[in-house]
């Protein structure tokens, strides 16, 4: 029989996976956030929308390619299709209301998330979809009653070099430095030969082909797509995104893993349906205590 | 392009906020290795020239030339990349970036990274503080090192010719003779500048032409020398 540490670890692998999905999503929610103070509502609804384009370019690659490969051409063929979305929304919807107030931004954000998930609804005719990978979802490691399985591994493995590439890229590039500063001063930004439109432009390319992995993910992990998948998902990345610190894009890696656990833990200890009750609680605490975010800080200024 | 040739021109400049006018068909011209200076009250429309002439402000009415190119309809950042650099107000630091990565981001637009690391090593020498502070936020830096970091932010892209918007602005009157030596060495180094300040005294100091903005128009101008025992300028901005 179990023991109930050895189900309190097998709780914490689940969350771990779990957390990993809401870091990856809250990582564009709190890059775009940083850079222009949007809350992107529609930012679930690319995930979704991810998930049901590796899920259609893998059902029309199954014939000629299946399994691992067949599964990572329809990931990339994902990124990249959430990739022009996420492009086309910033655009065509926010860059024109950019100068507005703050609330229009936010209206449009809604706007935006009701006209993908609408859409996608429709073209599915509200019907769940299902991704048969062919892969052995149970195959894995055993230590004592714990396992571990593969698709798990590779899924943290996945997500780590996501977030580590992305650290490098944000810390290390020219274009993440010119991220970090348009977040502080735009027009400075102007001023030093830095194309403001460009790099914002980009930063919702990269979140969105990062929820766009997320996307893939879920197709392996759970099998199934659904067009409302984007809906939780969002305000779960949304919540750890603002855990973490919005705007930091270590506080969104720590807020979804974080999420995650405390989701799992609650599920072992209270139930499923009390889970979000008790990692909410948590979150609410923590926010009370910290009110903005975990990572979230402000530098010491002098004048 | 040989000395004494007009680096920059502006003509017939006139810039609105809302329906206010803010610069009324403003003219004049900054030659090649010239220091000249734009004085005014506040609001007499300085900040506002510089930032129509560098792009951060669309004009109403008017021509901005440089190099013999028009860069009236311009974006900003294309602007910077034909030399035209603009050192704005408040120093504009970014806060939460290192000194270093403050500098670097000066040579956004350098695709060559030796040249980046030259420039990057001349910046050092002209001012050892901001290499000692290389590592720390921006933000930590006193006003006088801040406007240190300004220049050497502006020294990054290669000026042609830089638009210093009040340099010496809240800074302690001991450091503003420094600021005041670097405008100096720069200028005989033969970068061309473009100078905005409330201080006239020191404008005046380092200027050989000037221009005397009020209300959107240009009132006076002539040889920094002259401007000097001007007895309008001496009474206005002079504290004569």
């Amino acid at each position: 029989m179990f023991s109930t540490w050895e189900l309190i670890l097998q709780q914490l692998v689940n969350g771990l996976i779990l957390g990993s999905f809401y870091a990856l999503i809250a990582l564009g929610y709190s890059m775009v956030y940083g850079i222009i103070k949007l809350l992107n509502f529609a930012h679930g609804d690319i995930y979704m929308t991810g998930a049901f384009v590796c899920l259609t370019v893998f059902g029309a690659l199954s014939r000629a390619v299946a399994g691992w490969p067949g599964i990572i051409l329809s990931i990339v063929a994902a990124m990249f299709l959430a990739g022009i979305l996420g492009y086309l929304t910033q655009r065509f919807a926010y860059r024109p209301v950019l100068g507005a107030p703050r609330l229009s931004l936010l209206i449009t954000a809604i706007g935006v998330s009701l006209v993908i998930y609408n859409a996608v609804m429709v073209i599915t005719n509200s019907q769940p979809l299902f991704f048969v990978s062919g892969l052995d979802n149970s195959a894995g490691i055993q230590v004592g009653n714990i396992t571990i399985t593969y698709i798990q591994m590779i899924l943290l493995v996945v997500s780590s070099v996501l977030m580590i590439g992305l650290t490098l890229f944000i810390g290390r590039t020219m274009i993440g430095k010119a991220m970090r500063a348009i977040a502080m001063d735009q027009d400075t930004c102007r001023l030093m030969g830095i194309n403001v439109n460009k790099i914002i432009g980009l930063t919702f390319v990269i979140g969105s082909a990062l929820a766009a992995i997320a996307g893939g993910m879920a197709c392996v992990y759970y099998g199934n797509v659904q067009f409302n998948m984007g809906y939780t998902m969002g305000i779960k990345a949304f919540t750890a995104a603002v855990i973490g610190g919005i705007g930091s894009i270590p506080g969104a890696m720590l807020g979804g893993i974080l999420l995650g656990l405390l989701e799992a833990i609650g599920t072992q200890f209270l139930g499923s349906s009390w889970k979000d009750v008790f990692a909410f609680g948590l979150l609410i605490l923590i926010l009370i205590l910290r009110p903005n975010g975990l990572l979230g800080r402000s530098v010491v200024e002098r004048m | 392009m040989s000395s004494g040739d007009t680096l920059l021109k502006v003509e017939g400049l006139s810039t609105y906020y809302g329906s206010v006018a803010a610069l009324n068909g403003i003219s004049f011209e900054v030659k090649e290795k010239q220091v000249v200076t734009l004085l005014g009250s506040n609001g007499a429309g300085k900040s506002t020239t510089l930032k129509t002439i560098s792009g951060l402000i669309a004009p109403s009415a008017g021509k901005v030339t440089f190099c013999g190119e028009d860069i009236t309809k311009m974006p900003a950042h294309e602007i910077v990349m034909r030399g035209l650099v603009h050192l704005p107000e408040g120093r504009h630091i970014f806060k939460d970036l290192t000194v270093k990565e403050n500098l670097e981001l000066g040579a956004y637009i350098l695709k060559d990274k030796h040249e980046l690391k030259r420039r990057l090593k001349r910046v050092y020498e002209r001012f050892p503080i901001l290499r000692k502070r290389r590592r720390q936020p921006g933000g930590t830096l006193s006003g006088g090192e801040q406007q240190m970091l300004a220049f050497g932010r502006g020294l990054m892209m290669g000026p042609k010719l830089l638009l210093m918007d009040e340099p010496s602005m809240g800074i302690a009157p001991l450091i503003v003779r420094d600021i005041t030596n670097i405008i100096k060495n720069l200028h005989e180094e033969g970068t061309t500048i473009l100078l905005v300040e409330q201080n006239a005294k020191m404008a005046l100091g380092l200027a050989d032409y000037g221009y005397v903005l009020d209300i959107g128009s240009i009132v006076l101008e002539g040889n920094g020398a002259d401007l000097r025992k001007d007895e309008k300028v001496v009474k206005a901005y002079l504290g004569g």
